[in-house]
């Protein structure tokens, strides 16, 4: 269980991560999401402990992460799979890993055939690594000391598409098992197929939160229509909220009601059905539009 | 099915507490790490090769006369003072230049702990190669005074000899002193150089222009003080004139930086 309580940090004037908070449940993959820069990467090292936090805690299980006696054992941590010795091997790495935790040295070939890297492969110089094995090599660290808690920065950054689905089996079954897993990613989708809760991060602060079903169920009606001014119009005079997408209405009401109120205005529409999701496509994509200028195109 | 699931949730939860790691195990992560890496790893041998490079150097090249242990010693000394400080500053300064840190402090999250381990490293590794180097050249005095067939002269005391390894343990704080400050490998280095050549250079010939200087200076100059260790007698006074000028030049600027990097960002 990880538990994050109004946490905040500034840089100068710029509030980087403010007054987040949230949890991650055992027996559940808790998704991160938020655009670059949204301030994920932040909130994790505080988390841990790499970054001091302005004002606000962090715990696991109740306990600060510095009050851990020997946190390898109870948190597995990958915040960046490129921070390495290049001059070390994938194996001495683990090796280094495992004898800080004090765990034995059969430990290191068990992970190494767990995120599937070869003796040979085990065997070179992260320098030589690609993306995706230091990715596997990172997991495979955090995997290490069996811990209950999993805390992944972009884990899925780098793999390839059998690696991103291994990734989702193994978390899934970890989660399974009673294991608290917390992943971010900028990409929704990627986190939409693994996720049982999510927590949507922009500018710093807690956009939306809650399980992936609440957030999904709460996405309201997506209508089309070519005569969109007419149903606008309409919509307007039922009181009712809604938005513009790509090429078609979110309105924040069942479909029922919006068929009613297109009946009434005389409006034909092309196209009327729940909006699954379509909600959160659009919160994030705001989120990302203001943070990454081709927003205005669109 | 939801039974299986139970069950291993109390299997996690009986896993036995765990316990603090203890400061052993720091040190000895710390010694392998100074020697897991292929520059750990020959910075480490270049301390035995140039011994032997150095021990051969004085057998083929110095005259007859000066085939004596204190030639020797000050022919493995320089190369020493210039590599050991090197092993002490990427010591510390890879956790941030290499970003091995964000593993390094989430593991013991205590970094403090982590730049202790690195010091007991830095001091093992120090008085080891001195002492190893110290060997080197007795054999090579041996070799050599065999070869001219004159006994061998053994003119360095032992508490000449351990001035000596203070004087290199000094040049490794120095090291270490500027690793934590800086944080930066190519800085530190530089920032080495700078300290232990080019400072001592502009108080030298400050001292030859400004009497009011030369007058202050065992007593402001931390590397003029540590002469005193290279001449194998220090007074009273030239060991409160070492305490002063380290307190400024090595105590209160390591202070500093460990404080920094006990509050600073990993990133």
């Amino acid at each position: 269980m990880i538990k994050v309580e109004s946490l905040s940090k500034s840089y100068g004037g710029f509030k980087a991560v403010d007054d987040v908070s949230f949890a991650a449940r055992p027996g559940r993959v808790t998704g991160f999401l938020g655009p670059n820069g949204a301030g994920k990467s932040t909130t994790m090292r505080i988390m841990v402990g790499l970054t001091p936090a302005g004002s606000g805690v962090a715990t696991i299980d109740g306990r600060r992460y510095a009050d851990l006696p020997n946190p390898g054992l109870e948190v597995g941590v990958l915040l960046d799979a490129s921070a390495q010795h290049a001059g070390r091997t994938g194996r001495e790495i683990l090796t280094i890993a495992a004898q800080t935790m004090g765990l034995p040295k059969g430990r290191v070939d068990e992970m190494l055939e767990r995120v599937s890297l070869t003796p040979t492969e085990a065997g070179r110089r992260v320098r030589n690594y690609s993306l995706g094995m230091r990715q596997r090599l990172g997991i495979a660290t955090a995997l290490l000391g069996d811990p209950g808690v999993l805390i992944l920065d972009e884990p899925a950054n780098g793999l390839d598409p059998a690696g991103i689905r291994w990734m989702r089996d193994l978390l899934r079954g970890y989660a399974d098992q009673g294991g608290t897993v917390l992943l971010s990613s900028h990409l929704l989708h990627e986190i939409e197929v693994i996720a049982d809760d999510l927590v949507v991060i922009g500018q710093g602060r807690i956009v939306a939160q809650g399980t992936k079903a609440e957030l999904l169920a709460a996405a309201g009606t997506l209508v089309r229509t070519r005569d969109v001014p007419a149903l606008s119009q309409a919509l307007v005079t039922a009181g009712l909220h809604f938005s513009e997408i790509t090429d078609a209405l979110r309105v924040d009401a069942d479909p029922d009601v919006v068929g009613q109120v297109a009946l009434t205005a005389g409006v034909a529409l092309t196209e009327l059905r729940a909006a699954d999701g379509a909600g959160l496509e659009e919160m994030f994509l705001e989120l990302t539009a203001e943070t990454q200028r081709e927003g205005a195109a669109a | 099915m939801s039974t299986a699931v139970l069950d291993r949730e109390v299997v996690r939860a009986t896993k036995p507490a765990p316990r603090r790691i203890p400061m052993s195990r720091i040190v000895g992560v710390e010694l392998r790490k100074s020697f897991d890496t292929r520059s750990g790893f020959w910075l480490l041998a270049s301390i035995g090769i140039v011994s032997v490079i150095a021990t051969g150097a004085v057998i083929l090249f110095a005259p007859d006369s000066e085939i004596t242990y204190e030639t020797f010693a000050t022919a493995f000394g320089f190369p020493m003072a210039v590599i050991l400080p090197m092993i002490a500053i990427l010591s510390v300064t890879s956790e941030w230049s290499q970003r091995t840190g964000l593993t390094s402090f989430t593991l013991v999250p205590h970094r403090g702990r982590v730049i202790t381990g690195k010091a007991i490293v830095a001091l093992i590794v120090g008085v080891t190669s001195m002492l190893a180097a110290a060997a080197i050249g007795a054999v090579g005095n041996l070799l050599g005074s065999a070869i001219l067939g004159v006994d061998a002269v053994w003119n360095v005391s032992v508490v000449e000899f351990s001035y000596i390894i203070l004087a290199n343990i000094l040049g490794m704080a120095v090291g270490f002193m500027l690793g934590v400050l800086i944080r930066n490998s190519p800085g530190a280095i530089v920032g080495y150089f700078v300290y232990s050549l080019l400072l001592p250079t502009i108080t030298t010939v400050l001292a030859e222009t400004q009497q009011w200087f030369a007058d202050k200076q065992p007593w402001v100059d931390f590397n003029y003080a540590q002469g005193a260790l290279f001449d194998g007698d220090v007074s009273g006074e030239q060991w409160a004139q070492l305490g002063v000028t380290g307190l400024f030049w090595l105590v209160i600027p390591l202070t500093i930086g460990v404080w920094s990097v006990l509050r600073s960002e990993v990133k």
